[in-house]
């Protein structure tokens, strides 16, 4: 169930709730399992609700996202082998996910992957289409663009103009 | 067009039903489009809608049982979505029409302190791309061969007359009408300008035609798309896999 607003979190996460936000940041992306949804930057929070009950709000990429639902099987999974019997993964959308989101490490694991990361854009800026994007492979500025869309939504099919290899370009959103 | 009623079905059934529609539609294309990189596109393009209907049908009720379950009078989607593909040429079309709409709506939903400001924040970055997809095909077509051309102008000119009704107002929505609709004029018309095309003459909406999609009154082909689209559920109902 996807909701609009998330309520007021605690000014501090405990110990307990740091410790679970580890385990669930660490699960990796189902399509994407070089990162983890904590470098991805959606997990937006974990707070322990009662004894043994634990509530994770996690966002979406794109609206239409479907590896949402593996994610949340993959956090509860987790969380649920640490002990905790009660695990509610809520799906929120404000504020909405950005590639900014997307940590220093989570790039780099990206690039190495031979997915070129998303480039950094200026705050409330336009999405950057145009600007070069640089070649996971051989490090060229020089590609092109074939296809807005690729194999997920988050992702543009481009091609290397030097090496002349393919590659996957996490798009900027 | 004179004078647009204003629709009083709930906006979130509105906008969800758009997205659902059109995700249908688009879904049609795989495994059909011209090229490989469309298949993909247009399967994407379909996701996002798809995802953004989700969550605007759950505002409403039960999704599946929302876009299973409803009989086609209930839909409350622009006749524009339901249009039937046709060729690549009157796919885009459709795509700029709407897309452009749809930007430009949910763009002032984000600013908006609404109910939809979470989702069009989210959902106009998504469609930015759809966007820039149609227009980037409309100037590719248009300023192409002749065939490109003469297909990309008589599906310009097709569906024209389902563009009317996209600035309908809805009730519930906080939304400058007419600056959607001068913004939309000024956007397709400067596309279709680049892309050597012309921009169609004649009625957004036509005298001939019962009513409007908001209103729940649809055209011919939308009756066998929701056969279609709700068959699997209609014959096994509650079935999952």
């Amino acid at each position: 169930m996807v909701t609009s607003a998330s309520p007021t979190a605690p000014l501090s996460p405990s110990p307990l709730e740091e410790r679970l936000r580890v385990l669930a940041g660490a699960v990796p992306d189902p399509e994407l399992p070089v990162v983890s949804l904590e470098e991805l930057g959606v997990l937006r929070g974990v707070r322990v609700l009662g004894p043994s009950s634990v509530e994770v709000e996690l966002t979406p990429t794109y609206t239409g996202c479907p590896a949402v639902e593996t994610m949340s099987a993959d956090i509860e999974r987790v969380l649920h082998q640490d002990g905790i019997e009660r695990v509610a993964v809520r799906t929120v959308l404000s504020p909405p996910w950005t590639t900014d989101d997307i940590s220093p490490e989570g790039r780099r694991k990206l690039a190495e992957a031979g997915i070129a990361p998303p480039r950094p854009h200026a705050a409330q800026g336009p999405i950057p289409l145009t600007l070069s994007v640089r070649c996971p492979h051989c490090g060229s500025n020089d590609t092109e663009l074939l296809s807005r869309f690729s194999s997920t939504a988050c992702k543009a099919l481009r091609r290397c103009v030097s090496c002349r290899e393919p590659f996957d370009h996490f798009k900027e959103l | 067009m004179t004078q647009a009623p204003t629709v009083t079905a709930p906006a979130a059934l509105c906008l969800g039903d758009d997205a659902l529609v059109l995700a249908q539609r688009l879904g049609e294309w795989a495994g059909h489009a011209p090229v490989l990189e469309e298949d993909v596109a247009l399967a994407n393009i379909a996701l996002d809608l798809l995802g953004q209907a989700r969550v605007l049908l759950s505002l409403v009720g039960d999704e599946d049982e929302l876009a299973y379950l409803r009989e086609e009078r209930a839909f409350r989607n622009l006749q524009l979505v339901e249009q039937p593909n046709g060729d690549f040429a009157h796919t885009i079309a459709r795509q700029l029409y709407f897309s452009t709409y749809q930007r430009l709506l949910y763009q002032q939903l984000a600013n908006s302190s609404g109910p939809f400001a979470p989702l069009a924040a989210k959902a106009v970055k998504e469609v930015t791309y759809h966007q820039d997809h149609a227009e980037q095909w409309t100037l590719r077509l248009g300023d192409g061969t002749d065939e490109s051309h003469g297909r990309a102008q008589r599906s310009l000119d097709a569906l024209w007359r389902f563009t009317g009704e996209l600035f309908w107002p809805v009730d519930g929505l906080d939304i400058d009408w007419q600056a959607l609709e001068e913004g939309w004029r000024a956007s397709v018309t400067e596309v279709i300008g680049r892309a050597t095309l012309t921009v169609p003459e004649g009625p957004q909406s036509g005298a001939w035609s019962a009513g409007a999609g908001r209103q729940g009154l649809h055209t011919e082909s939308f009756g066998r798309m929701l056969a279609e689209m709700q068959h699997l559920h209609r014959s096994h109902p509650g079935a999952t896999w």
